[in-house]
C-alpha cells in the first residue's frame, strides 16, 4: 500500500526517460543522415569555445537586455534542477527533503533557488511582453507564423507554471513545518514562499498536505513532459548549443570550404599527362558521379543538420542579415528552420518505411528554399557573427548555389556573364587581360 | 600627375635577376574600374615614397575567382586558383599585398589548401607596418578636425577580424574617427559581396547600399572612409543617391594617406 507512490513515480520516470532517449535517438539518426566532415581538430579552442559561448553565453550579451534575462533564465533553470535530483530520491525511496541533513548548506540552497525562482518569473515575463505585446520584429516574420510563434510562448508559460509549482510546495511545506505537522522537518530557507504562509495559514493540515504533495507531483511530472516537449520545439537549444558550439567552424569567417571533388577534376583537367580516359586504378572503387553543393538535406554536411536542430528561432541572423533589412525574401533563420522541417520530414518518412527513404518528389530546394532567396545573400558573414549558439545559415546557402551553378547552370544570367568573362578574360569584365596594366599609364 | 610613378612587373625584375620583398596584388577592380584605379595609384606612391621593394603581376594577373566562389562556381574558381597559384609559385612569390579585401580574403584563406601559401596582408595592414616602422610619416594638418567615419568590409572585418589596422591609420590624420551604430563585428555589408556587385539586387524595398549610406550619414561624416574598391562604388552610389555628393566624399583610406602627403 505505501509503495504505490514510489512504483508510481518510477513508472512516470521511465516512461519519461524512456520516450526522451527514444527520440533522441531518431535526432541522432538523422544528423548522421548528413555527410561526413571532420571537425575534431584543435580540440582545446573547441572547448574553449563551448564554455565560453554555450555555457558562458558570451553571444547572448551582445544584446544586453535580452542577454541579461536570458542568462537568469538560464541559470535559475540549470541551478533549480539540482533540486529535481532532490525529488527524485525522494520520490524513488518515499523520504521527505532528502537533503535536508546539509543543514545550513541546504538552507542556502532552498534560499537560493527561491530566489532565482522568482527572477526566472520576472525574467520569463518580460519575455512574454516582448513577445506578445512589444511585438518585437525579429518575432513577426512570416517564417514565424504557427506553430514557431506558439512554441515561442508555450516554453515561458511552462517555465512559469514549472517555477510556480515549485514555490506552491515550498510554500505549503513551510506553513506546516511551522505548525509542527508530521514528517515536514524543519529544514530549508524560503525568502519567496513565506509570502505564501498568511494565505495558507487558515488551511488545515491535511489540505495542505494535498497541496504540497500535488504541487510535489506536477512539478516533476511538468518537468518530465518537459524534458520530452524539448524534441518538438527549439527549446532543443538547451541541449544542442554544446556540440553544436563545439563543432563549429574554426577557420576565419571568411574562409569557405574549397571542395575536394572539384579539386580533382580541376587538377585532371589542368594535367597536360592525365588521360581523361584512364581506368580507375587496381583496388581503386570506380566512385559514383560526385554530386555538386546540395539540393536537399543529405547532401549537406552532418555539422549542418546538427546546427539545424540547434537554432532557437531567436532571429538575431535574420534582423542582422542586410538581405532581411531591406525587405528581401532571404531571412537565414528560415534557411535553418526549412533545413530542419525537410529533415524532419525525411526522418518520418524513414520511419514509415522500415528505416529506408522513400521518395517523396520533394528536396529542401524549391520545396523549401528559393533560388531568389538564396540569390539574395551577399554572404557577408552577419548571420554567422549574430548566431549565439554558432550556426552558419551562410554555408547551407553557398552549398545549395553551388547545386544551381554546377548542377543546373541555374545562376541569374548577369553572373552567368560576369563568370563568362571570368573564364574568357580573367576578370568579371569584359574587358582584356592584356590592358591589366594601362592604368600605369593614365 | 606630379611625378611618374613606379611600377615595376615581375618579369621585369625577374629578367634583372631581383625578386621584390612583396608583390602588389592590384585586382581587378584596382586594374580596370576608373574609380578604384585612383585607388591603386594612391597605394602605389605610397609604396613609391616609401621606396618599398614591390612588384605586380601586370598582364600576369588574372581574376583570383572570388566572384565565382560566392556564386557557387567552385570550378571556374579552382581553376582561377590553380592557374594564379602557378604563376604566383613561378616567381617564388613570399608576400602579398593587396587594396582588395575580396582579393585578400581569397588569396589569404582559400588558396593555400590548393597549393599556395604566401603571407597576404591588406593594404591598411601594410600602410599601418610602414607607419610603424618609420618608413612613412603622415602629417595630420590637411585632415584636422574632420569627421570620417569608416566602413567595415565584410570581407576584411567579419570574415579575417581586421578591424585596427584602418582605424589606426585614419586616426593619424588626427581626424576625428567617428563610428556608424553598426561597427567592426556588426558593421553591415555594403551590398556588393557574394558577386551582388554583378547583379541587380532581389525585390525587396531598398537598396542595401542605401541603408549603409543612411547610416553612415548619421555620424554627420565629411568623409566615409573605405577599405575595399567594392564599397568604394557602393558607397559612392549611395550618397549620389541621398543627393549628399556636394558634402560627403567617399575615399579610400590608401587616398586619404597620400593625400595627407600631398602625392
Ligand atoms: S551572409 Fe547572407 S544570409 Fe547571412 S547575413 Fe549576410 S546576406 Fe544575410
Ligand atoms: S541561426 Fe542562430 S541567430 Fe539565427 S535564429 Fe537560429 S539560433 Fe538565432
Amino acid at each position: 500500500m505505501n509503495y504505490i507512490p514510489q512504483i508510481l513515480f518510477a513508472i512516470i520516470l521511465l516512461a519519461g526517460i524512456g520516450y526522451f532517449a527514444s527520440n533522441i535517438k531518431k535526432l541522432v539518426r538523422n544528423i548522421k543522415l548528413g555527410q561526413a566532415i571532420d571537425r575534431t581538430d584543435n580540440k582545446s579552442q573547441r572547448w574553449a569555445n563551448m564554455a565560453r559561448i554555450a555555457l558562458g553565453q558570451q553571444k547572448m550579451v551582445v544584446r544586453p537586455i535580452a542577454g541579461f534575462l536570458h542568462v537568469i533564465v538560464y541559470v535559475g533553470f540549470i541551478i533549480i534542477n539540482i533540486e529535481v535530483l532532490e525529488i527524485i530520491i525522494d520520490g524513488l525511496f518515499g523520504t521527505h527533503r532528502v537533503f535536508a541533513s546539509l543543514g545550513s548548506v541546504y538552507n542556502f540552497l532552498i534560499g537560493s533557488f527561491e530566489i532565482l525562482a522568482f527572477l526566472v518569473i520576472v525574467s520569463v515575463t518580460i519575455f512574454w511582453i516582448r513577445r506578445n505585446v512589444i511585438k518585437l520584429k525579429r518575432f513577426f516574420y512570416s517564417e514565424m507564423r504557427g506553430w514557431p510563434k506558439s512554441d515561442g510562448n508555450i516554453i515561458l508559460y511552462f517555465e512559469v507554471v514549472l517555477m510556480l509549482l515549485f514555490l506552491t510546495m515550498n510554500g505549503a511545506d513551510y506553513t506546516l513545518q511551522l505548525a509542527g505537522a508530521a514528517h515536514y522537518t524543519q529544514a530549508g530557507a524560503f525568502p519567496i514562499s513565506q509570502l505564501f504562509v498568511p494565505l495558507f495559514e487558515n488551511f488545515s493540515e491535511s489540505t495542505l498536505i494535498i497541496i504540497e504533495r500535488a504541487a510535489w507531483w506536477l512539478h516533476i511530472t511538468g518537468i518530465l513532459i518537459f524534458l520530452n516537449y524539448l524534441y518538438f520545439s527549439k527549446h532543443l537549444h538547451i541541449l544542442l548549443a554544446f556540440p553544436n558550439t563545439w563543432f563549429a567552424n574554426l577557420n576565419p569567417k571568411g574562409q569557405f570550404d574549397n571542395l575536394e571533388s572539384v579539386t580533382n577534376e580541376v587538377k585532371l583537367m589542368m594535367d597536360p599527362d592525365a588521360d581523361p580516359f584512364a581506368m580507375p586504378e587496381e583496388g581503386e572503387v570506380e566512385d559514383v558521379p560526385e554530386k555538386f553543393g546540395a539540393s536537399d538535406v543529405t547532401d549537406l554536411n552532418w555539422v549542418q543538420l546538427l546546427n539545424a536542430y540547434t537554432c532557437t528561432e531567436c532571429g538575431r541572423c535574420t534582423s542582422e542579415c542586410p538581405a532581411s533589412q531591406t525587405g528581401k525574401k532571404l531571412s537565414p533563420r528560415k534557411i535553418m528552420m526549412d533545413t530542419r522541417d525537410r529533415l524532419e520530414e525525411v526522418g518520418k518518412n524513414m520511419d514509415a518505411n522500415k528505416g529506408v527513404f522513400v521518395d517523396d518528389g520533394k528536396q529542401l530546394l524549391n520545396n523549401y528554399i528559393t533560388p531568389e532567396e538564396l540569390w539574395a545573400c551577399t554572404t557577408c558573414n552577419a548571420c554567422v557573427e549574430a548566431c549565439p549558439v554558432s550556426i552558419s545559415p551562410l554555408s547551407i546557402i553557398m552549398d545549395m548555389r553551388r547545386y544551381l551553378v554546377m548542377e543546373q547552370s541555374a545562376a541569374p544570367m548577369e553572373l552567368n556573364n560576369m563568370m563568362g568573362n571570368v573564364e574568357n578574360n580573367g576578370a568579371p569584365w569584359p574587358y582584356n587581360q592584356m590592358d591589366r596594366l594601362n592604368w600605369k599609364n593614365e | 600627375m606630379s611625378e611618374a610613378i613606379k611600377v615595376p612587373t615581375m618579369a621585369e625584375m625577374m629578367a634583372e635577376g631581383k625578386t621584390p620583398e612583396v608583390l602588389f596584388w592590384v585586382g581587378c577592380s584596382g586594374s580596370f574600374d576608373d574609380r578604384a584605379k585612383k585607388i591603386t595609384k594612391a597605394f602605389v606612391k605610397l609604396l613609391n615614397k616609401a621606396q618599398v621593394d614591390f612588384a605586380v603581376l601586370g598582364t600576369e594577373e588574372s581574376c583570383t575567382g572570388d566572384p565565382a566562389k560566392r556564386s557557387g562556381n567552385e570550378m571556374l574558381f579552382q581553376m582561377q586558383a590553380m592557374t594564379n597559384i602557378e604563376v604566383l609559385n613561378g616567381y617564388e612569390i613570399k608576400k602579398i599585398v593587396t587594396a582588395c579585401p575580396h582579393c585578400f580574403n581569397t588569396l589569404k584563406n582559400e588558396y593555400p589548401s590548393l597549393g599556395g601559401s604566401y603571407e597576404v596582408v591588406h593594404h591598411t595592414q601594410f600602410l599601418r607596418s610602414l607607419l610603424e616602422e618609420g618608413k612613412l610619416t603622415i602629417e595630420g594638418g590637411k585632415f584636422k578636425g574632420k569627421r570620417i567615419t569608416f566602413h567595415d568590409p565584410c570581407y576584411l572585418g567579419r570574415a579575417n577580424d581586421v578591424y585596427e589596422a584602418p582605424r589606426a591609420l585614419i586616426q593619424k590624420l588626427d581626424a576625428e574617427l567617428v563610428e556608424m551604430k553598426n561597427c567592426k563585428k556588426r558593421g553591415l555589408c555594403c551590398g556588393a559581396g557574394g558577386a551582388q556587385m554583378f547583379k541587380e539586387p532581389e525585390k525587396g524595398n531598398k537598396d542595401i547600399n542605401i541603408e549603409r549610406t543612411e547610416q553612415a550619414i548619421e555620424t554627420k561624416p565629411d568623409i566615409i572612409a573605405a577599405g575595399c574598391p567594392f564599397c568604394n562604388t557602393m558607397l559612392t552610389d549611395g550618397v549620389k543617391g541621398k543627393d549628399k555628393e556636394g558634402t560627403v566624399e567617399v575615399m579610400d583610406v590608401a587616398e586619404l594617406i597620400a593625400n595627407a602627403e600631398d602625392l
